[in-house]
Protein backbone atom coordinates (compact mmCIF):
# COMPACT_ATOMS: atom_id res chain seq x y z
CA UNK A 1 0.00 0.00 0.00
CA UNK A 2 1.10 3.38 -0.62
CA UNK A 3 1.22 5.99 2.09
CA UNK A 4 1.47 9.84 2.25
CA UNK A 5 3.30 10.84 5.58
CA UNK A 6 2.97 14.72 6.21
CA UNK A 7 5.87 16.81 8.01
CA UNK A 8 4.04 19.33 10.22
CA UNK A 9 5.63 21.62 12.59
CA UNK A 10 5.41 24.80 13.98
CA UNK A 11 7.44 26.90 11.55
CA UNK A 12 8.25 29.31 13.79
CA UNK A 13 10.80 27.40 15.57
CA UNK A 14 13.90 29.60 16.25
CA UNK A 15 16.85 27.52 15.67
CA UNK A 16 20.63 27.62 16.17
CA UNK A 17 22.89 27.60 12.82
CA UNK A 18 24.08 24.29 14.42
CA UNK A 19 20.64 22.84 15.77
CA UNK A 20 19.13 23.52 12.10
CA UNK A 21 22.49 21.83 10.54
CA UNK A 22 21.75 18.78 12.68
CA UNK A 23 18.05 18.43 11.62
CA UNK A 24 18.98 19.12 7.86
CA UNK A 25 21.24 15.90 8.54
CA UNK A 26 19.12 13.80 10.40
CA UNK A 27 16.34 14.40 7.63
CA UNK A 28 18.99 13.40 4.95
CA UNK A 29 19.72 9.71 7.12
CA UNK A 30 16.26 9.32 7.21
CA UNK A 31 15.90 9.86 3.61
CA UNK A 32 18.72 8.02 2.59
CA UNK A 33 17.62 4.70 4.79
CA UNK A 34 13.82 4.85 2.90
CA UNK A 35 15.36 5.23 -0.29
CA UNK A 36 18.16 2.31 0.11
CA UNK A 37 15.40 -0.02 1.37
CA UNK A 38 13.54 0.73 -1.78
CA UNK A 39 10.74 2.20 0.49
CA UNK A 40 10.32 5.75 -1.03
CA UNK A 41 8.75 6.85 -4.02
CA UNK A 42 8.75 10.56 -3.40
CA UNK A 43 9.36 13.26 -1.15
CA UNK A 44 8.97 16.93 -1.48
CA UNK A 45 9.96 19.81 1.27
CA UNK A 46 8.04 22.87 1.00
CA UNK A 47 8.61 25.89 1.51
CA UNK A 48 6.98 27.77 5.01
CA UNK A 49 3.49 28.95 4.43
CA UNK A 50 4.58 32.86 4.44
CA UNK A 51 5.26 31.78 0.71
CA UNK A 52 2.14 30.33 0.60
CA UNK A 53 -0.99 32.05 -1.77
CA UNK A 54 -4.57 30.54 -1.69
CA UNK A 55 -6.79 30.34 -4.80
CA UNK A 56 -10.40 30.00 -4.31
CA UNK A 57 -13.46 30.26 -7.15
CA UNK A 58 -17.23 30.75 -5.68
CA UNK A 59 -19.79 31.73 -8.65
CA UNK A 60 -17.23 32.03 -11.04
CA UNK A 61 -15.66 34.79 -8.64
CA UNK A 62 -11.99 34.08 -8.12
CA UNK A 63 -10.36 34.87 -5.24
CA UNK A 64 -6.52 34.81 -4.88
CA UNK A 65 -5.09 35.25 -0.84
CA UNK A 66 -2.18 35.35 0.93
CA UNK A 67 -1.66 32.72 3.88
CA UNK A 68 -1.80 29.46 4.54
CA UNK A 69 -5.56 28.12 4.43
CA UNK A 70 -5.89 26.87 8.12
CA UNK A 71 -4.99 29.05 11.05
CA UNK A 72 -2.50 25.90 13.19
CA UNK A 73 0.72 26.24 14.75
CA UNK A 74 1.79 23.35 12.88
CA UNK A 75 2.22 23.77 9.25
CA UNK A 76 3.08 20.86 6.63
CA UNK A 77 6.62 21.40 5.83
CA UNK A 78 7.06 18.63 3.49
CA UNK A 79 6.22 15.11 2.73
CA UNK A 80 6.34 11.38 1.46
CA UNK A 81 4.64 8.58 -0.33
CA UNK A 82 6.00 5.62 0.61
CA UNK A 83 5.43 2.07 -0.33
CA UNK A 84 4.12 0.25 2.94
CA UNK A 85 3.11 -3.47 3.07
CA UNK A 86 0.35 -2.26 5.60
CA UNK A 87 -0.17 0.38 8.44
CA UNK A 88 2.01 -0.94 10.99
CA UNK A 89 5.00 -0.32 8.90
CA UNK A 90 4.01 3.07 7.36
CA UNK A 91 3.62 4.30 11.52
CA UNK A 92 7.27 2.46 12.54
CA UNK A 93 8.70 4.67 9.43
CA UNK A 94 6.81 7.82 10.83
CA UNK A 95 8.20 7.04 14.15
CA UNK A 96 11.66 6.87 12.74
CA UNK A 97 11.14 10.90 11.33
CA UNK A 98 13.04 13.46 12.98
CA UNK A 99 9.59 15.47 13.09
CA UNK A 100 8.50 13.05 15.45
CA UNK A 101 10.30 14.67 18.06
CA UNK A 102 9.44 18.09 17.47
CA UNK A 103 5.90 18.24 15.16
CA UNK A 104 3.70 15.70 14.42
CA UNK A 105 3.67 13.09 11.32
CA UNK A 106 0.24 12.45 9.69
CA UNK A 107 -0.01 8.69 8.18
CA UNK A 108 -2.52 8.75 5.29
CA UNK A 109 -3.21 6.26 2.78
CA UNK A 110 -3.12 6.92 -0.60
CA UNK A 111 -6.58 6.83 -2.48
CA UNK A 112 -6.62 4.24 -4.54
CA UNK A 113 -9.73 3.44 -7.43
CA UNK B 1 -32.62 -34.97 22.62
CA UNK B 2 -34.62 -32.08 24.51
CA UNK B 3 -34.88 -29.17 22.33
CA UNK B 4 -34.18 -26.86 25.36
CA UNK B 5 -30.76 -28.85 25.79
CA UNK B 6 -29.65 -28.41 22.26
CA UNK B 7 -30.94 -24.48 22.66
CA UNK B 8 -28.72 -24.44 25.11
CA UNK B 9 -26.21 -25.44 23.70
CA UNK B 10 -26.06 -23.32 20.81
CA UNK B 11 -26.46 -20.35 23.22
CA UNK B 12 -23.56 -21.50 25.12
CA UNK B 13 -21.57 -21.97 21.95
CA UNK B 14 -22.51 -18.78 21.02
CA UNK B 15 -20.73 -17.35 24.22
CA UNK B 16 -17.65 -19.59 23.92
CA UNK B 17 -17.49 -19.82 19.94
CA UNK B 18 -18.15 -16.40 18.74
CA UNK B 19 -15.16 -14.59 18.52
CA UNK B 20 -13.76 -17.59 17.66
CA UNK B 21 -15.75 -18.24 14.39
CA UNK B 22 -15.67 -14.53 13.74
CA UNK B 23 -12.03 -14.36 13.89
CA UNK B 24 -10.96 -16.80 11.90
CA UNK B 25 -13.76 -15.88 8.81
CA UNK B 26 -11.92 -12.68 9.22
CA UNK B 27 -8.88 -14.26 8.60
CA UNK B 28 -9.65 -16.57 5.65
CA UNK B 29 -12.11 -13.84 3.93
CA UNK B 30 -10.13 -10.74 4.59
CA UNK B 31 -13.85 -9.41 5.06
CA UNK B 32 -15.04 -8.43 7.98
CA UNK B 33 -19.03 -7.79 6.83
CA UNK B 34 -19.16 -11.22 5.39
CA UNK B 35 -17.40 -12.93 8.69
CA UNK B 36 -20.25 -11.44 11.03
CA UNK B 37 -22.84 -12.31 8.50
CA UNK B 38 -21.44 -15.83 7.94
CA UNK B 39 -20.94 -16.40 11.37
CA UNK B 40 -24.56 -15.37 12.28
CA UNK B 41 -25.91 -17.38 10.11
CA UNK B 42 -24.27 -20.64 11.35
CA UNK B 43 -25.75 -20.11 14.52
CA UNK B 44 -28.95 -19.51 13.30
CA UNK B 45 -28.66 -23.12 11.45
CA UNK B 46 -27.30 -24.61 14.47
CA UNK B 47 -30.41 -23.51 16.12
CA UNK B 48 -32.57 -25.51 12.92
CA UNK B 49 -30.35 -28.96 13.19
CA UNK B 50 -29.19 -29.24 16.65
CA UNK B 51 -32.45 -29.49 17.86
CA UNK B 52 -33.07 -32.50 14.80
CA UNK B 53 -30.02 -33.86 14.19
CA UNK B 54 -28.38 -34.07 18.06
CA UNK B 55 -25.64 -31.56 19.56
CA UNK B 56 -22.46 -32.56 17.38
CA UNK B 57 -19.49 -34.07 19.14
CA UNK B 58 -16.77 -30.64 18.84
CA UNK B 59 -19.84 -27.67 18.60
CA UNK B 60 -17.06 -25.03 17.64
CA UNK B 61 -15.50 -27.47 14.51
CA UNK B 62 -19.09 -27.43 13.36
CA UNK B 63 -19.34 -23.88 13.68
CA UNK B 64 -16.34 -22.82 11.99
CA UNK B 65 -17.02 -25.30 9.50
CA UNK B 66 -20.63 -24.25 8.70
CA UNK B 67 -19.52 -20.59 8.54
CA UNK B 68 -16.81 -21.30 6.34
CA UNK B 69 -18.85 -22.83 3.67
CA UNK B 70 -21.36 -20.29 4.00
CA UNK B 71 -18.55 -17.49 3.18
CA UNK B 72 -17.60 -19.46 0.52
CA UNK B 73 -20.41 -20.06 -1.17
CA UNK B 74 -21.29 -16.55 -0.59
CA UNK B 75 -17.87 -15.45 -2.21
CA UNK B 76 -18.75 -17.71 -5.23
CA UNK B 77 -21.96 -16.60 -5.70
CA UNK B 78 -21.15 -12.70 -5.77
CA UNK B 79 -18.04 -10.95 -8.26
CA UNK B 80 -14.91 -12.12 -6.41
CA UNK B 81 -12.57 -13.61 -8.79
CA UNK B 82 -11.29 -17.16 -8.85
CA UNK B 83 -7.77 -16.20 -7.81
CA UNK B 84 -8.91 -14.95 -4.53
CA UNK B 85 -11.61 -17.90 -4.37
CA UNK B 86 -8.42 -20.07 -4.82
CA UNK B 87 -6.76 -18.52 -2.24
CA UNK B 88 -9.33 -18.79 0.69
CA UNK B 89 -10.04 -22.70 -0.50
CA UNK B 90 -6.11 -23.43 0.02
CA UNK B 91 -6.28 -21.47 3.57
CA UNK B 92 -9.40 -23.82 4.44
CA UNK B 93 -7.55 -26.75 3.18
CA UNK B 94 -4.89 -25.57 5.29
CA UNK B 95 -6.54 -24.58 8.40
CA UNK B 96 -8.33 -28.05 8.31
CA UNK B 97 -4.98 -29.95 8.10
CA UNK B 98 -3.78 -27.89 11.29
CA UNK B 99 -6.89 -27.93 13.04
CA UNK B 100 -6.60 -31.63 13.85
CA UNK B 101 -2.59 -31.18 15.34
CA UNK B 102 -3.53 -27.54 17.19
CA UNK B 103 0.35 -27.12 17.17
CA UNK B 104 1.52 -23.90 16.62
CA UNK B 105 -0.86 -22.02 15.28
CA UNK B 106 -1.71 -18.30 16.93
CA UNK B 107 -5.19 -18.12 18.39
CA UNK B 108 -7.42 -15.88 14.94
CA UNK B 109 -8.93 -13.96 18.18
CA UNK B 110 -5.55 -13.06 19.47
CA UNK B 111 -5.02 -11.07 15.83
CA UNK B 112 -8.33 -9.91 16.33
CA UNK B 113 -7.89 -8.07 19.60
CA UNK B 114 -4.60 -6.16 18.34
CA UNK B 115 -6.76 -5.37 15.40
CA UNK B 116 -9.74 -4.19 17.43
CA UNK B 117 -7.08 -2.10 19.65
CA UNK B 118 -5.23 -0.31 17.69
CA UNK B 119 -4.03 2.52 18.40
CA UNK B 120 -4.67 4.19 14.86
CA UNK B 121 -8.47 3.55 15.53
CA UNK B 122 -10.63 5.69 17.92
CA UNK B 123 -10.94 4.94 21.41
CA UNK B 124 -14.66 4.24 20.64
CA UNK B 125 -14.43 2.41 18.15
CA UNK B 126 -11.97 -0.12 19.58
CA UNK B 127 -14.18 -0.63 22.17
CA UNK B 128 -17.54 -1.39 20.06
CA UNK B 129 -15.63 -3.24 17.57
CA UNK B 130 -13.80 -5.61 20.43
CA UNK B 131 -17.49 -5.79 22.15
CA UNK B 132 -19.51 -6.74 18.47
CA UNK B 133 -16.51 -9.01 16.99
CA UNK B 134 -15.18 -10.92 19.91
CA UNK B 135 -18.38 -10.91 22.51
CA UNK B 136 -20.84 -10.94 19.95
CA UNK B 137 -22.73 -8.51 21.44
CA UNK B 138 -25.67 -6.88 18.72
CA UNK B 139 -25.11 -3.03 17.65
CA UNK B 140 -28.42 -2.69 19.90
CA UNK B 141 -27.04 -4.12 22.70
CA UNK B 142 -23.76 -1.96 22.66
CA UNK B 143 -25.96 1.34 21.63
CA UNK B 144 -27.79 0.56 24.84
CA UNK B 145 -24.73 -0.14 27.00
CA UNK B 146 -23.03 3.30 26.36
CA UNK B 147 -26.47 4.75 25.67
CA UNK B 148 -26.52 6.26 22.53
CA UNK B 149 -28.61 5.77 19.49
CA UNK B 150 -28.33 2.39 17.95
CA UNK B 151 -27.70 4.48 14.89
CA UNK B 152 -25.33 6.80 16.39
CA UNK B 153 -23.60 2.86 17.25
CA UNK B 154 -24.02 1.04 14.09
CA UNK B 155 -22.39 4.08 12.19
CA UNK B 156 -19.04 4.06 14.43
CA UNK B 157 -18.86 0.62 14.19
CA UNK B 158 -19.23 1.04 10.19
CA UNK B 159 -16.52 3.59 10.38
CA UNK B 160 -14.12 1.89 12.18
CA UNK B 161 -13.91 -1.36 10.19
CA UNK B 162 -14.03 1.32 7.36
CA UNK B 163 -11.13 2.50 8.88
CA UNK B 164 -9.27 -1.10 9.21
CA UNK B 165 -9.93 -1.36 5.60
CA UNK B 166 -9.01 1.97 4.13
CA UNK B 167 -5.83 2.57 6.44
CA UNK B 168 -4.58 -0.78 5.96
CA UNK B 169 -4.37 -2.03 9.84
CA UNK B 170 -2.77 -5.64 9.51
CA UNK B 171 -4.68 -8.19 10.79
CA UNK B 172 -2.11 -9.94 13.09
CA UNK B 173 -0.15 -10.15 15.88
CA UNK B 174 2.02 -7.57 15.93
CA UNK B 175 5.71 -7.95 16.10
CA UNK B 176 7.92 -8.97 19.20
CA UNK B 177 9.42 -5.33 19.33
CA UNK B 178 6.09 -3.52 18.93
CA UNK B 179 3.98 -5.95 21.44
CA UNK B 180 5.00 -3.96 24.73
CA UNK B 181 3.45 -0.71 23.29
CA UNK B 182 0.66 -2.44 21.35
CA UNK B 183 -0.60 -4.68 24.10
CA UNK B 184 -0.95 -1.60 26.37
CA UNK B 185 -3.51 -0.47 23.85
CA UNK B 186 -5.17 -3.62 24.16
CA UNK B 187 -5.36 -3.19 27.99
CA UNK B 188 -6.16 0.37 27.60
CA UNK B 189 -9.30 -0.42 25.99
CA UNK B 190 -9.85 -3.71 28.14
CA UNK B 191 -9.87 -1.43 31.49
CA UNK B 192 -12.04 1.61 29.78
CA UNK B 193 -14.65 -1.28 28.74
CA UNK B 194 -14.46 -2.14 32.49
CA UNK B 195 -15.01 1.20 33.80
CA UNK B 196 -17.72 1.94 31.82
CA UNK B 197 -19.58 -0.88 33.27
CA UNK B 198 -18.37 -0.02 36.76
CA UNK B 199 -19.79 3.71 36.61
CA UNK B 200 -23.21 2.18 35.98
CA UNK B 201 -25.56 3.33 38.59
CA UNK B 202 -27.70 0.30 40.40
CA UNK B 203 -30.69 1.67 37.70
CA UNK B 204 -28.39 1.30 34.77
CA UNK B 205 -29.43 -1.62 31.99
CA UNK B 206 -28.36 -4.73 32.60
CA UNK B 207 -26.63 -4.86 29.81
CA UNK B 208 -24.66 -1.97 30.52
CA UNK B 209 -23.54 -3.42 34.28
CA UNK B 210 -22.71 -6.58 32.39
CA UNK B 211 -19.76 -4.17 30.66
CA UNK B 212 -17.56 -5.45 33.65
CA UNK B 213 -18.45 -9.25 33.35
CA UNK B 214 -17.47 -8.61 29.16
CA UNK B 215 -14.07 -7.03 30.43
CA UNK B 216 -13.53 -9.48 32.71
CA UNK B 217 -14.35 -12.49 29.98
CA UNK B 218 -11.71 -10.06 27.46
CA UNK B 219 -8.93 -9.94 30.59
CA UNK B 220 -9.32 -13.84 31.09
CA UNK B 221 -8.78 -14.52 27.31
CA UNK B 222 -5.92 -12.47 26.99
CA UNK B 223 -4.24 -14.01 29.62
CA UNK B 224 -5.36 -17.55 28.24
CA UNK B 225 -3.62 -16.60 24.95
CA UNK B 226 -0.58 -14.62 26.60
CA UNK B 227 0.32 -16.44 29.75
CA UNK B 228 3.74 -15.05 29.99
CA UNK B 229 2.39 -11.11 29.82
CA UNK B 230 2.70 -10.14 33.37
CA UNK B 231 0.66 -7.08 33.08
CA UNK B 232 -1.85 -8.79 30.99
CA UNK B 233 -2.09 -10.92 34.62
CA UNK B 234 -2.32 -7.58 36.60
CA UNK B 235 -4.93 -6.09 34.38
CA UNK B 236 -7.21 -9.23 35.21
CA UNK B 237 -5.97 -9.32 38.89
CA UNK B 238 -7.18 -5.86 39.27
CA UNK B 239 -10.57 -5.85 37.61
CA UNK B 240 -11.28 -8.97 39.66
CA UNK B 241 -10.44 -6.63 43.10
CA UNK B 242 -12.60 -3.63 41.30
CA UNK B 243 -15.15 -5.83 40.76
CA UNK B 244 -15.12 -8.16 44.03
CA UNK B 245 -15.69 -5.10 45.89
CA UNK B 246 -19.22 -3.87 43.97
CA UNK B 247 -21.94 -5.20 46.04
CA UNK B 248 -20.31 -3.28 48.95
CA UNK B 249 -19.52 -0.17 46.73
CA UNK B 250 -23.28 1.43 47.14
CA UNK B 251 -25.83 1.86 49.33
CA UNK B 252 -29.54 1.00 49.88
CA UNK B 253 -29.77 4.52 47.80
CA UNK B 254 -27.25 4.05 45.34
CA UNK B 255 -25.03 6.07 46.70
CA UNK B 256 -21.12 5.91 47.29
CA UNK B 257 -19.82 4.09 49.55
CA UNK B 258 -15.98 4.94 50.62
CA UNK B 259 -13.66 1.88 50.90
CA UNK B 260 -13.68 2.69 54.74
CA UNK B 261 -17.22 2.33 55.13
CA UNK B 262 -17.93 -0.47 53.23
CA UNK B 263 -19.05 -3.49 54.59
CA UNK B 264 -16.02 -6.11 54.12
CA UNK B 265 -18.50 -8.96 54.32
CA UNK B 266 -20.34 -8.38 51.28
CA UNK B 267 -17.01 -8.44 48.88
CA UNK B 268 -16.49 -11.71 47.13
CA UNK B 269 -13.54 -13.39 49.30
CA UNK B 270 -13.41 -16.11 45.79
CA UNK B 271 -12.83 -13.55 43.44
CA UNK B 272 -10.16 -11.82 45.54
CA UNK B 273 -7.87 -14.94 46.31
CA UNK B 274 -8.30 -15.67 42.35
CA UNK B 275 -6.93 -12.03 41.89
CA UNK B 276 -4.24 -12.32 44.42
CA UNK B 277 -3.19 -15.42 42.84
CA UNK B 278 -2.95 -14.17 39.35
CA UNK B 279 -1.08 -11.35 41.13
CA UNK B 280 1.30 -13.33 42.52
CA UNK B 281 2.10 -15.55 39.05
CA UNK B 282 2.40 -11.56 37.52
CA UNK B 283 4.96 -10.63 40.13
CA UNK B 284 7.44 -13.67 40.06
CA UNK B 285 8.06 -12.47 36.39
CA UNK B 286 9.65 -9.27 37.72
CA UNK B 287 8.58 -7.44 34.98
CA UNK B 288 6.86 -4.86 36.92
CA UNK B 289 4.61 -2.06 35.43
CA UNK B 290 1.31 0.05 35.95
CA UNK B 291 -1.39 -2.70 36.14
CA UNK B 292 0.74 -4.82 38.56
CA UNK B 293 1.22 -2.08 40.94
CA UNK B 294 -2.56 -1.08 41.00
CA UNK B 295 -3.39 -4.30 41.49
CA UNK B 296 -1.22 -4.92 43.84
CA UNK B 297 -3.10 -1.76 45.78
CA UNK B 298 -6.14 -3.11 45.11
CA UNK B 299 -4.91 -6.21 46.56
CA UNK B 300 -3.88 -4.36 50.06
CA UNK B 301 -7.25 -3.16 50.35
CA UNK B 302 -8.88 -6.47 49.55
CA UNK B 303 -7.34 -8.84 51.91
CA UNK B 304 -7.51 -6.16 55.02
CA UNK B 305 -10.14 -7.29 57.63
CA UNK B 306 -10.66 -3.79 58.47
CA UNK B 307 -9.91 -0.61 57.63
CA UNK B 308 -7.27 -0.24 60.13
CA UNK B 309 -5.80 -3.58 59.33
CA UNK B 310 -4.77 -2.25 55.95
CA UNK B 311 -0.99 -1.88 54.98
CA UNK B 312 -0.62 1.49 54.48
CA UNK B 313 2.91 1.50 54.79
CA UNK B 314 2.82 -1.02 51.89
CA UNK B 315 0.77 0.92 49.55
CA UNK B 316 2.83 4.21 49.89
CA UNK B 317 6.08 1.87 48.25
CA UNK B 318 3.58 0.87 45.69
CA UNK B 319 2.41 4.47 45.04
CA UNK B 320 6.05 5.42 45.17
CA UNK B 321 6.56 2.93 42.55
CA UNK B 322 3.59 3.45 40.52
CA UNK B 323 4.40 7.31 40.23
CA UNK B 324 7.47 6.86 39.09
CA UNK B 325 6.19 4.57 35.64
CA UNK B 326 3.01 6.85 35.60
CA UNK B 327 3.90 10.57 36.91
CA UNK B 328 0.41 11.54 36.22
CA UNK B 329 -1.35 14.26 39.59
CA UNK B 330 -4.18 11.86 40.06
CA UNK B 331 -1.78 9.07 41.09
CA UNK B 332 -0.20 11.65 42.74
CA UNK B 333 -2.97 12.71 45.12
CA UNK B 334 -3.80 9.11 45.59
CA UNK B 335 -0.42 8.83 46.87
CA UNK B 336 -0.97 12.11 49.44
CA UNK B 337 -3.97 10.09 50.27
CA UNK B 338 -2.22 7.00 51.28
CA UNK B 339 0.65 8.91 52.94
CA UNK B 340 -1.67 10.86 54.94
CA UNK B 341 -3.13 6.98 56.37
CA UNK B 342 0.45 5.86 57.27
CA UNK B 343 2.03 9.30 58.27
CA UNK B 344 -0.86 11.37 59.47
CA UNK B 345 -2.91 13.71 57.48
CA UNK B 346 -0.66 16.75 57.99
CA UNK B 347 2.20 14.68 55.65
CA UNK B 348 -0.60 14.21 53.21
CA UNK B 349 -2.06 17.79 53.25
CA UNK B 350 1.11 18.77 52.51
CA UNK B 351 1.96 16.61 49.01
CA UNK B 352 -1.82 17.98 48.24
CA UNK B 353 -0.71 21.27 48.74
CA UNK B 354 2.33 21.04 46.17
CA UNK B 355 -0.26 19.42 43.74
CA UNK B 356 -2.36 22.47 44.34
CA UNK B 357 0.48 24.88 43.31
CA UNK B 358 1.13 23.10 40.55
CA UNK B 359 -2.56 23.81 39.11
CA UNK B 360 -2.96 20.80 37.00
CA UNK B 361 -5.86 19.51 38.92
CA UNK B 362 -7.58 22.84 39.22
CA UNK B 363 -10.91 21.19 38.33
CA UNK B 364 -10.88 17.91 39.34
CA UNK B 365 -13.10 17.78 42.47
CA UNK B 366 -11.56 14.83 44.16
CA UNK B 367 -8.39 17.71 44.98
CA UNK B 368 -10.15 19.62 47.10
CA UNK B 369 -12.71 16.84 48.67
CA UNK B 370 -9.09 14.96 50.09
CA UNK B 371 -7.74 18.68 51.14
CA UNK B 372 -11.45 18.83 53.19
CA UNK B 373 -10.71 15.17 54.46
CA UNK B 374 -7.23 16.34 55.73
CA UNK B 375 -8.53 18.96 57.35
CA UNK B 376 -11.20 18.15 59.09
CA UNK B 377 -9.13 15.32 60.48
CA UNK B 378 -6.86 17.66 61.39
CA UNK B 379 -9.96 19.79 63.37
CA UNK B 380 -9.23 22.76 61.18
CA UNK B 381 -13.28 22.48 60.56
CA UNK B 382 -13.79 26.22 58.87
CA UNK B 383 -11.31 25.22 56.30
CA UNK B 384 -12.17 21.60 55.63
CA UNK B 385 -16.26 23.32 54.71
CA UNK B 386 -14.42 25.63 52.66
CA UNK B 387 -12.88 22.99 50.45
CA UNK B 388 -16.47 21.01 50.43
CA UNK B 389 -17.85 23.46 49.22
CA UNK B 390 -15.21 23.98 46.55
CA UNK B 391 -14.54 20.29 45.54
CA UNK B 392 -19.01 20.28 45.60
CA UNK B 393 -18.78 22.81 42.76
CA UNK B 394 -16.65 20.45 40.60
CA UNK B 395 -18.35 17.33 41.68
CA UNK B 396 -19.28 16.14 37.93
CA UNK B 397 -22.44 13.42 39.43
CA UNK B 398 -25.18 13.19 42.02
CA UNK B 399 -24.26 10.33 43.67
CA UNK B 400 -20.63 12.22 44.01
CA UNK B 401 -22.01 15.47 44.99
CA UNK B 402 -24.61 13.87 47.57
CA UNK B 403 -21.57 12.35 49.36
CA UNK B 404 -19.86 15.64 49.28
CA UNK B 405 -23.28 17.28 51.00
CA UNK B 406 -23.48 14.71 53.75
CA UNK B 407 -19.42 15.10 54.28
CA UNK B 408 -20.02 19.13 54.60
CA UNK B 409 -22.82 18.67 57.02
CA UNK B 410 -21.09 16.65 59.45
CA UNK B 411 -18.43 19.33 59.11
CA UNK B 412 -20.40 22.20 59.94
CA UNK B 413 -21.78 20.38 63.48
Amino acid sequence: MRYALFVCADETQELSEEQAQERLEAFMRFQNDLQSRGKLVTWQRLQPTTAATNVRKRSGDLVIADGPFAETREQIAGFYVLECDDLDEALEIAAQNPAAEFGTVEVRPVWVA
Amino acid sequence: MGRLNAEQAVSEAFRSEWGRVVAHLIRVTGNWDLAEECAQEAFARALERWPRDGIPDNPGGWLKVTARNRAYDRLRRTRVGDDKLQEIAKTMSQDEERDDGETGIEDDRLRLIFTCCHPALPIEGQVALTLRTLCGLTTVEIARAFMVPTETMAKRLVRTKHKIQDAGIPYRVPADHQLPERLRAVLVVLYALFNEGYSATAGADLIRRNLCAEAIRLARLLVELMPDEPEALGLLSLLLLHDARRAGRLDSQGDLVTLEEQDRTLWDRAAIEEACALLDRSMRQRRPGPYQLQAAIAACHAVAESPDETDWAEIVILYDRLSQLVPTPVVRLNRAVAVAMALGPQAGLELVEELELEGELDEYYLLPATRADFLRRLGRAAEARDAYVQALDLAPTDAERRYLSKRLTEASI
